[in-house]
């Protein structure tokens, strides 16, 4: 496999298409922009329309190390980048004392040296590797709080990282950095200044049933057909709290292949309909007469294309 | 940033970097905030991608000019107008201009945001008639006819004095709502020996050669939760609006994590016009801003919007939501107890500041009210909401000694 990035936008697609990713152009072109002009990508959408897959499929066809930060509230230096190893620390001084040492600088420099140093995974990117610079997955964005947010502005400026002790350290290259947010808040216009910004919407018809054909692959194409009919007509019209995303339609369609389903009917949609909604109202909602009717819709309309 | 320099000047940039530029200078206008900095790396983006297929160059600018999702329609209109003829547009702008400058009173901050509005607004119809004179009256027309059915009025605020502006930031400070701060996952040093901090503890026994090692401590750091206030400016609400408008510019400006949204008919999401350090400024823009004042009151509908559109938005890490309504709804109903719950189950405590509780023998039992009582963690009474200090002293007050719990007032509602 190759692991050089890709020259057009088309090689971009169809990179992605080798990891089984079906993007449309849109996205590949400013995944393209983000490889090329060695710039983040930041992704914002719904939850469970594939953002955060595309980082794992550019690891694996790029055949580059995927270095996974997963933001939280309250995430800090010390679980982010860099922690010093305390107790080996510790261990150490009492040892240079056992053995009479009493050279403060000699001791200083000892313990804050790189045999201390447990790295977190932002160094850990900036490190280098055989393959090329690795992929830096911050997922999740929004869940931090924006001290954070501002040192990561920083570090994603210049790719490097000070730590007091030891020094600046820098990327030779810099990681490819892709940047998730469910938009749960409004990451800071500064940082996102630095990015490619990318929208990932809900995928139409004709690419969800693709996409169902690539991840899927042993469903029935008539069951994926009505599902993606009934799913995109769920996103499209009707008022639910959570409409459902391309994880959730590979789910349903996963979940009803397991029960051999060759098309869908009324029971069985009332039977499942918990893999594809997650909220109780939205379950409550559809149960029962709402979905059969939808389902009557599709099948009356797919009669008449067909 | 040498790269895009280069980029002009390479070969097959010749008049692209120019247009490129004018297009951004356009997206200014629109009100899109497009620096320096993204100019270049437009310019950077569509040499990359190369101008042969335009769909290509249309999602190069896009990645590179767009941050935010509302961008995207002021973003497509004015590509797709640009881009098939720059002078069109440069018409169609010298048309809407002046118009949108009149029916303003000053400040380059608005204007932008009415050009945006203009423009966005426009394009449809601009394209129907790209010859037509007399677009920019129809489409300011049409955007401030476009629920003639509601009562619109926007309001004028009486200016506060400084007075009033030392009072109100005097009755901020000693306000305490009945929510106690949350721990975070950060720490802080600490004096009480509570958790070691190693980090600290090893700074320090160095400086004695590692000879003594002194433990230093630390705590988890705390903070408020975020808040979110939901403020009714109804018709029956309408002798507080000023008053609650204070209060909320003043706790935007006191505490990071505020969002501010008011309610009648319809929902408004009025955070950014707050942001504003300066109170008469900041509540012009709330009252150019808010239609629907002092008219009926949709409590669920808005609810419901403000659930969907919302609550994922503003919602996150415990926020406390405070809702200031007197409860009077006017299609009350099964709609508004399925979106109390909704509100309820999505935060971490909910608040009721009620002003008609001011009348000694109140029990909740208009038919909205009665419908809310059951989602609330808190109900404030507010016996005398005059001032900004008799707010704040309602909503300081802890209710657990106020002698009337949360289930007293439900009994009231059923009995």
């Amino acid at each position: 496999m190759s692991s050089s990035p890709p020259n057009t936008v088309e090689e971009t697609l169809s990179l992605l298409e080798r990891g089984d990713y079906v993007a449309d152009r849109a996205l590949s072109t400013a995944l393209f922009l983000a490889l090329r002009l060695k710039r983040p990508l930041f992704l914002e959408g719904e939850a469970g329309v594939g953002k955060t897959e595309i980082a794992k499929v550019l690891a694996a066809t790029l055949n580059r190390r995927l270095v996974r930060l997963q933001c939280y509230e309250g995430l800090d230096v010390a679980s982010a980048v860099y922690e010093w190893d305390y107790p080996r620390q510790m261990l150490e001084i009492r040892m240079a004392e056992a053995a009479g040492q009493s050279d403060r600088d000699e001791i200083a420099s000892d313990i804050f040296s790189e045999r201390f140093l447990l790295r977190r995974p932002l160094l850990q990117a900036l490190e280098p590797e055989i393959n090329g610079a690795p992929i830096l997955l911050i997922d999740e964005l929004d869940r931090t709080d924006e001290p954070f947010e501002a040192f990561l502005l920083e570090v994603l400026s210049d790719y490097q990282i000070t730590i007091p002790e030891i020094g600046a350290v820098r990327a030779e290259a810099p990681p490819i950095t892709i940047i998730t947010s469910n938009r749960t808040r409004e990451i800071h216009d500064a940082l996102k200044r630095r990015c490619f910004y990318h929208w990932v919407d809900y995928p139409d018809a004709q690419r969800e049933r693709q996409i169902i054909r690539v991840r899927a692959p042993s469903a029935p194409e008539s069951l994926s057909a009505q599902v993606v009919a009934f799913v995109q007509r769920l996103r499209k019209d009707s008022d639910l709290f959570k409409a459902p995303g391309v994880a959730e339609t590979l789910d349903w369609v996963q979940a009803l292949s397991e029960l051999n389903a060759i098309e869908l009917d009324p029971r069985t949609i009332d039977d499942t309909l918990g893999t594809l909604l997650k909220y109780q109202d939205d379950i409550e909602r559809l149960k029962g007469e709402p979905a059969a009717q939808l389902l009557a819709e599709i099948r009356a309309e797919q009669a008449a294309h067909a | 940033m040498n790269a895009p320099a280069q980029a002009i000047g390479s070969p097959g940039g010749g008049q692209l970097a120019p247009n490129v530029m004018q297009f951004c200078r356009t997206l200014r206008a629109a009100g899109l905030p497009v620096g320096p900095g993204k100019v270049l790396a437009a310019i950077e983006a569509v040499t990359t991608v190369g101008v042969e297929d335009r769909n290509d160059f249309y999602w190069a600018l896009h990645a590179a000019l767009i941050n935010r999702r509302d961008q995207r329609e002021i973003f497509d209109q004015t590509f797709h107008v640009f881009w098939r003829n720059p002078d069109l547009l440069k018409r169609a702008m010298s048309l809407l201009l002046p118009v949108a400058e009149q029916g303003l009173s000053g400040g380059g901050q608005p204007m932008q945001k009415r050009v945006a509005d203009a423009i966005s607004k426009d394009e449809p119809s601009f394209n129907e008639h790209p010859q037509s004179d007399d677009t920019p009256t129809i489409e300011l027309d049409a955007s401030l006819t476009f629920s003639a059915k509601e009562k619109l009025t926007s309001k004028d605020f009486e200016q506060m004095s400084a007075e009033e502006i030392d009072r109100a930031k005097a009755a901020i400070a000693a306000l305490r709502l009945p929510i106690p701060d949350v721990q975070t996952r950060r720490f802080q040093p600490s004096s009480r020996p509570q958790r070691i901090d190693p980090r600290r503890t090893l700074r320090q026994s160095l400086r004695g050669g590692g000879a003594v090692i002194d433990i230093a401590h630390r705590r988890k750091a705390k903070r408020p939760p975020p808040l979110v206030v939901l403020c009714d400016v109804s018709g029956s609400m309408s002798q507080y609006s000023r008053m609650l408008l204070h209060f909320l510019h003043a706790i935007s400006n006191d505490r990071d994590r505020v969002h501010s949204f008011v309610f009648g008919t319809r929902l408004t999401n009025i955070t950014r016009a707050l942001r504003h350090r300066d109170i008469d400024f900041a509540l012009q823009k709330v009252g150019q801003s808010v239609f629907d004042w002092s008219g009926g009151t949709r409590i669920g509908a808005c609810l419901h919007d403000f659930n969907k559109h919302w609550s994922r938005r503003v919602l996150t890490q415990g926020a406390v939501v405070l809702l200031i309504t007197d409860g009077l709804d006017r299609d009350a109903g099964e709609a508004l107890e399925r979106e109390m719950d909704r509100l309820h189950k999505s935060c971490r405590s909910l608040i009721w500041l009620n002003p008609l509780l001011r009348y000694a023998g109140f029990a909740p039992k208009s038919i909205g009210a009665r419908a809310m009582v059951h989602h609330v963690d808190t109900m404030l009474p507010a016996h005398n909401l005059d001032s900004l200090e008799s707010l704040v002293e309602a909503l300081s007050i802890d209710h657990r000694q106020s002698g009337v719990g949360m289930r007293d007032w439900q009994a009231m509602a059923e009995g």
